[in-house]
């Protein structure tokens, strides 16, 4: 009988330090399948914000750094600008990414540097006890909005890829739901074509990744994965948003 | 036929392997590991296809197919 799936070997042999149910661990063990298929552990740098998102430094075996809240893109353009042979990707949830890292990643798509971003979308902070993040849905109840976020007040969620869409450089956008094995499957091809722009030094690319927080939405995982098909994927359609000459 | 092996020490129980077999092959174990978590564990009756899809949505990695 043959092995036909397998822990990858470019993550620590440990338990994650996640929720259960939570899919950061699940986005952790698809980035390093894909450094461990292209055989890049070795000049791999994951650039690890600040949130639940930097818990995967006791995960990843590759070389990881830790910025500031925010600032992961920034650390980044200096990282592929200093080693232009490194392959460089941020790992950044929505309150690090959307709030107040939100000028860096504009920026740093704006100029196509060379690195790419993976972007977990859970509509909250998780790590600082499911405060509204930008990407909260209107209605949706959380610490700092426990009537629901009403659009009056706190505004709109923010709908990354789309913005970034409207910039010229970026060689890759595009965003995939995790709610089915299907999805995924297809999130791993988009995270891979990312990659592969990485390896062929053609610019920014940026991945979005819907996912869940049953510890913050107060609901199992199974339920999650019902919420996000009535509520969060009918905001944050799947889609790839900007594409390279050379992916076409 | 096919198999799955299962790391009940990484395993925290959050389910998402049940609901995507379509076999019903995982089932919610009686022990606990060392985390306080019921491991699942695979049901060797209920014929497993390896179709790699609790694998796949393992967000612990914890899940291994042999076919």
């Amino acid at each position: 009988m043959e092995k036909v799936y397998q822990r990858p070997k470019t993550l620590a042999a440990a338990p994650t330090r996640y929720c259960p149910g939570c899919m950061h661990g699940l986005v952790s063990k698809l980035m390093a399948e894909l450094v461990e298929e292209y055989g890049i552990a070795g000049r791999t740098v994951a650039v690890l914000p600040v949130g639940c998102g930097a818990m995967s430094k006791n995960l990843f075996t590759f070389d990881v750094v830790c910025a500031a809240h925010g600032r992961a893109p920034a650390v980044a353009t200096g990282f592929s600008r200093c080693a232009p042979d490194k392959i460089v990707f941020t790992y950044q949830g929505d309150g690090d990414l959307g709030a107040i890292g939100l000028s860096e990643i504009v920026h740093a798509a704006n100029r196509g540097e060379r690195f790419m971003t993976v972007f977990i979308n859970n509509s909250t902070y998780g790590m600082t006890g499911g405060q509204m993040a930008p990407t909260t849905l209107v209605g949706q109840k959380t610490t700092t909005t426990p009537l629901g976020r009403d659009p009056l007040t706190e505004g709109y969620p923010m709908k990354m890829c789309e913005i970034l869409s409207q910039l010229e450089a970026p060689a890759y956008i595009a965003r995939f739901s995790l709610r089915t094995p299907a999805g995924v499957r297809r999130a791993k091809e988009g995270l891979r074509k990312a990659l592969e722009i990485q390896l062929r030094g053609e610019g920014f690319a940026f991945v979005e990744l819907l996912s869940i927080c049953p510890t913050n939405w107060g609901l199992s995982p199974e339920n999650c994965l019902k919420w996000m098909a009535e509520q969060s994927e009918k905001v944050f359609p799947e889609g790839e948003y900007s594409r390279a000459k050379e992916v076409k | 036929m096919a198999r799955i092996t299962i790391e009940a020490e990484y395993c925290k129980a959050c389910g998402l392997c049940v609901s995507a077999c379509k076999k019903g092959v995982i089932r919610f174990g009686g022990g606990t590991n060392a985390m306080g978590y019921h491991a699942v564990e695979p049901d060797e009756t209920k014929g497993c296809v390896g179709c790699k899809l609790c694998a796949v949505v393992c967000p612990e990695a914890a899940i291994e197919v042999y076919r």
